[in-house]
């Protein structure tokens, strides 16, 4: 059998057969305790810094990003985007219940819908589950209300994310997914699919030469929800971004 | 799989320098890769400490490849997926034949993967009926052209903008004559509203992987276009071909490799999508695969373990070796004759197809240096080309003229006054050559028998005049003493 | 400056001995003006590279052992090339895995082996050289020396230094010039193809003169540019440091009064 096969050349060439138990459990020792290597600096620093880094790196790779006060302000700001881009007034939204939680009613001429995507949907409302600031990246865990079509098939995507779900590097949001998250099927933290997305869709396959808008969206808005307080000189999220600790950066509700 | 055309590696190269259109597009593409890699390098200061730590991940994961395989398949079969170990091409392609045949396919819409290209496996469905349709824009216009990938990470490295047009107005018979494509953007838009009904009608979707994660029974992809994720999330079925050096232990390492991969590949700090596929479509879920299957493929790999060719197997395809190779630069990836061109190929396609029918590939190289400088695994490229060279000297594969030269010149390097006097004959002759009436310029020569390799392109400087240097030295000693 | 003077054997190299022996002198001339005791081990022939880099192995450690036998007793070993002196500092340990006698002598002697101008610059500390040369220069960084022995600031340092003299940077000075030990004749074609985008970049400059610290690269180079009938002067940067320039002609040319130029 291929499986056999494949595991015996592997020992052969390591010159050892399958591994004693003790040395097997000290690799999924290694697995169970996930070390983390290396974290550049560029994330660690204060957290006023972080939200501002991560906006930056969002624009570098061609995104936008608008800051609101909260969730109420979520309709206007997308049909000024609708209008600004020159878009129809409609939109598929996620079926995440804190945008199923916003009043629409303010917008009565938006046409909504909530479902997967499907081809044609010019424009959709998505729910960012994480953003990181080390490469202004947004953290898409797949569930029944954040479904990933939403983030490929529309030409324009809207993003509306917490800044308080804004971490400074990738690890923080491995440490929150393990801690937050249990798959009913695997019994692990992972979800079917989760994507990080950094900026819109592009290709360079045409004479290396950058192209935004390649097969997935063209255009990609962040709706930033500014929940979190100003962080005042010495709170207690400055300490610890600084300390280079990040587990349990306050976790956002409704995930 | 592909054919192997290693063996003519002189000729495709001669071809390859004298085609105009090639030389363009390499001439065009050269500069963006290097440029964009050099600042996203500058711009983060622990780059090199990264690439340590990549390199010590990779040979850790090597090193017990055995049980994080194990775990691995473990956790995919958990996730609700299943995992097919094959250890040869063939077997991978009978696996994905067989996967799509119980899901009745009839297309398959595919992302990127070299995978695909090393185990052929396009041309088997087709022949079986089932058609393939790659989605990545380069690989796209590749399959239109019935080519293979001339890069590992820009397929279409070889082609201009003209091309590109010339193959859709040829292969989209419906296209408006009228339509234009003065620009970039235009051809974009004509292949992605081609391939969005592709995406749409497909049965399978099969993509390649760049890491597996056994902690997580993980599969991840790093694309920038979107297609692989639209291959992976609309059809019912999803096919992971991975081969069985893809491992990683965790999230944390598969964390580390990504930080590297995309400032190595294409100078981005992070590519677009990195997405991480995790087994079947969850209740509840409304999109993705109901199936979800990994081809784990050796074909080769593992009896590169144990062998001084493993330090190859940390390689995780970023391109950037051949993006910096003065000779890849030149010839472009066609000529190095299978799937895996540059540098990383020139190791790699000895060790899955054998030496000799890609005995060039390691010799076309004048060991610069440049690909292991830029390595993020600090694979040591030409130490493992060079080894390449000692398996065929040993096996006798090295020219006889060669080794015929070779072993006179050892004969006489051995025997250092034998070696005194022939040198000083030969340098005497040379010179005195130099100096013939005939002759316009007598600082070098135009031509020279035996030496039609070097004068080909050059002329070749005469010795100085006077003698070899331990003849004159000597003569000088001599004169200081009297 | 060292109290005593140090004991420096000179690794000739088989290139400058057969083909440019005024490098070896002006290494001798450096390094005498530097202090140095200098020797030149008459039993040496050639480090072993080609073989090394071949795949003929065991001719590569027979050579090796006989270097290593002649030159280990020096406090020092210079080599005018980054090529010949990375073989030694930089190969010849690997060599020797499964005979730890010679691995050891061999890690003895590439902890004391250096290129010349490296060895000046950086291990005997020199700033300053008498020399004069009028004239606009480009220097060609080659592989071994940058990336295996770390040379690239240092020939500029104390070119510098030249009275008289211009360093003008050509774009991809540190893009190999395609010589590649045998490799240039056994894949002309590729060969000559990075030779003529390397000569591109040097005339681009303007520079009269181009130097480098490997007499292979720069009769590759020099072949080149004779070819395209290039007006550009080519020496090893030695040649240069040691204010030799009025002694000998440029690579690929005729002696003064002693044959027409092509």
């Amino acid at each position: 059998m291929s499986k056999d096969a494949i595991l015996g050349a592997i020992r052969r060439g390591l010159k050892r057969g399958k591994l004693p138990a003790d040395q097997a459990a000290m690799l999924d020792g290694r697995l169970a305790t996930h070390p983390r290597h290396l974290i550049p600096a560029r994330s660690r620093i204060p957290r006023a810094e972080q939200i501002a880094l991560f906006i930056r790196n969002v624009e570098k790779e061609f995104g936008t990003v608008e800051r609101i006060p909260d969730l109420s302000a979520v309709p206007a700001a997308v049909t000024d985007y609708l209008a600004a881009h020159n878009l129809p007034p409609r939109i598929v939204v996620a079926p995440h219940p804190e945008l199923q939680g916003i009043d629409w009613s303010s917008r009565p001429m938006l046409e909504r819908e909530t479902r997967r995507a499907q081809d044609g949907d010019l424009t959709s409302v998505q729910h960012a589950w994480a953003g990181v600031a080390e490469t202004g990246t947004l953290f898409f865990p797949s569930d029944p209300a954040r479904p990933a079509t939403l983030n490929l098939l529309p030409d324009n995507e809207i993003i509306v994310l917490r800044a308080s779900a804004i971490l400074g590097a990738y690890e923080e949001a491995w440490d929150r997914l393990r801690a937050e998250r249990k798959d009913p099927l695997s019994g692990g933290f992972m979800p079917r699919n989760l994507m990080l997305v950094t900026g819109p869709s592009r290709s360079a396959d045409i004479e290396q030469t950058l192209e935004l808008g390649a097969h997935g969206p063209r255009r990609l808005h962040v709706l930033l929800v500014e929940d979190e307080p100003a962080p005042r000189h010495g709170s207690p999220a400055e300490h610890r971004a600084e300390a280079g600790v990040q587990p349990g950066e306050p976790a956002p509700p409704g995930d | 799989m592909v054919q192997v055309t290693s063996p003519a590696f002189k000729q495709n190269a001669h071809r390859a320098l004298q085609d105009a259109g090639l030389q363009k597009a390499l001439g065009k593409a050269k500069g963006a890769f290097l440029q964009r890699r050099a600042a996203a390098v500058a711009a983060l200061p622990e780059f090199e400490r990264l690439r340590d730590i990549g390199r010590d991940i990779k040979n850790h994961t090597l090193a017990n490849l055995d049980h994080y395989l194990e775990v691995y398949a473990a956790n995919v079969e958990k996730a609700g997926g299943k995992v097919h170990w094959c250890s040869t091409a063939e077997d991978a392609r009978r696996a994905v034949l067989q996967i799509c045949r119980n899901a009745g396919a009839k297309t398959v819409t595919k992302g990127k993967s070299m995978i695909s290209e090393e185990i052929g496996v396009n041309d088997y469905l087709e022949a079986q009926g089932i058609t393939p349709v790659e989605t990545d824009l380069g690989e796209y216009i590749i399959q239109l052209r019935k080519e293979h990938p001339s890069h590992i990470i820009a397929p279409a490295f070889h082609l201009n903008r003209e091309d590109w047009e010339a193959d859709f107005r040829r292969a989209h018979t419906d296209l408006d004559p009228n339509r234009i494509f003065h620009e970039r953007r235009d051809i974009l838009t004509e292949a992605r509203s081609r391939l969005r009904q592709k995406f749409l009608a497909a049965d399978v979707g099969i993509t390649g992987a760049n890491f597996l994660i056994a902690e997580t029974g993980s599969s991840v992809i790093v694309t920038n276009e979107g297609n692989g994720d639209l291959t992976q999330t609309l059809p019912r079925v999803h096919i992971v071909l991975a081969s069985i050096e893809k491992m990683v232990p965790t999230l944390e390492d598969a964390t580390n490799m990504l930080r590297l991969l995309a400032r190595s590949a294409t100078g981005q700090d992070f590519s677009v999508y990195t997405t991480f596929s995790t087994g079947i479509r969850r209740e509840g879920d409304l999109d993705g695969p109901e199936e979800y299957h990994v081809i784990l493929l050796d074909n080769g790999r593992s009896n590169m373990i144990g062998t001084e060719f493993q330090e190859m197997l940390r390689c995780i395809r970023c391109a950037a070796c051949m993006n910096h190779c003065p000779v890849y630069g030149a010839v472009g990836g066609h000529a190095y004759g299978w799937v895996y061109p540059g540098p990383m190929g020139s190791v790699l396609t000895p060790s899955l197809v054998g030496v000799e029918k890609t005995g060039h590939l390691p010799n076309a190289s004048t060991f610069c240096g440049k690909c292991e400088s830029v390595c993020p695994v600090k694979i040591p490229l030409p130490k493992l080309m060079r080894h390449w060279r000692e398996r065929e000297f040993e096996r006798h594969l090295t020219p006889a003229t060669i080794r015929t030269n070779l072993g006179l010149w050892a004969w006489f390097a051995k025997r250092p006054s034998a070696y005194r006097l022939a040198t000083r004959l030969g340098i005497g002759a040379l010179s005195l050559l130099a100096r013939a009436p005939w002759k316009k310029n007598r600082g070098a020569f135009r031509r020279l028998p035996l030496a039609g390799g070097w004068t080909q392109g050059r002329d070749l400087p005469a010795p100085e005049p006077g003698g070899t240097f331990m003849a004159r030295y000597a003569k000088a000693r001599r004169q200081r003493r009297t | 400056m060292h109290q005593t003077r140090p004991r420096v054997a000179l690794f000739v190299t088989c290139l400058v001995d057969l083909y440019r022996p005024s490098v070896g002198f002006a290494a001798i001339r450096l390094l005498e003006a530097a202090g140095c005791l200098v020797e030149v081990p008459a039993a040496q022939t050639c480090c072993g590279q080609p073989a090394y880099n071949s795949g003929d192995r065991a001719t590569a450690r027979d050579l090796a052992r006989r270097v290593i036998d002649t030159f280990l007793h020096y406090d020092y070993v210079v080599v005018p090339s980054g090529s010949c002196g990375g073989q030694i500092a930089h190969h010849y340990p690997g060599l020797f895995e499964d005979d730890p006698e010679y691995r050891a002598r061999a890690e003895t002697l590439a902890g004391k082996t250096h290129e010349l101008v490296s060895f000046l610059a950086d291990v005997i500390g020199t700033a300053e050289v008498t020399a004069r040369y009028e004239g606009m220069v480009t220097y060609h960084d080659s592989c071994s020396g940058l990336r295996e022995l770390g040379i690239k600031a240092q020939p500029r340092r104390l070119l510098a230094a030249v009275d008289g003299l211009v360093l003008k940077e050509m774009e991809d000075a540190e893009v190999c010039c395609g010589f590649g030990g045998t490799f240039c004749v056994k894949y002309p074609d590729i060969s000559v193809r990075m030779v003529s985008d390397k000569v591109q970049n040097i005339q681009a400059t303007g520079a009269d003169t181009l130097l480098a610290g490997d007499l292979g690269c720069l009769l590759n180079m020099a072949g080149r540019l004779h070819r395209e009938g290039a007006p550009v002067k080519v020496r090893h940067v030695a040649e240069v440091l040691a204010g030799m320039t009025e002694e000998v002609a440029p690579i690929g040319e005729a002696p003064a009064g002693n044959g027409a130029k092509a």
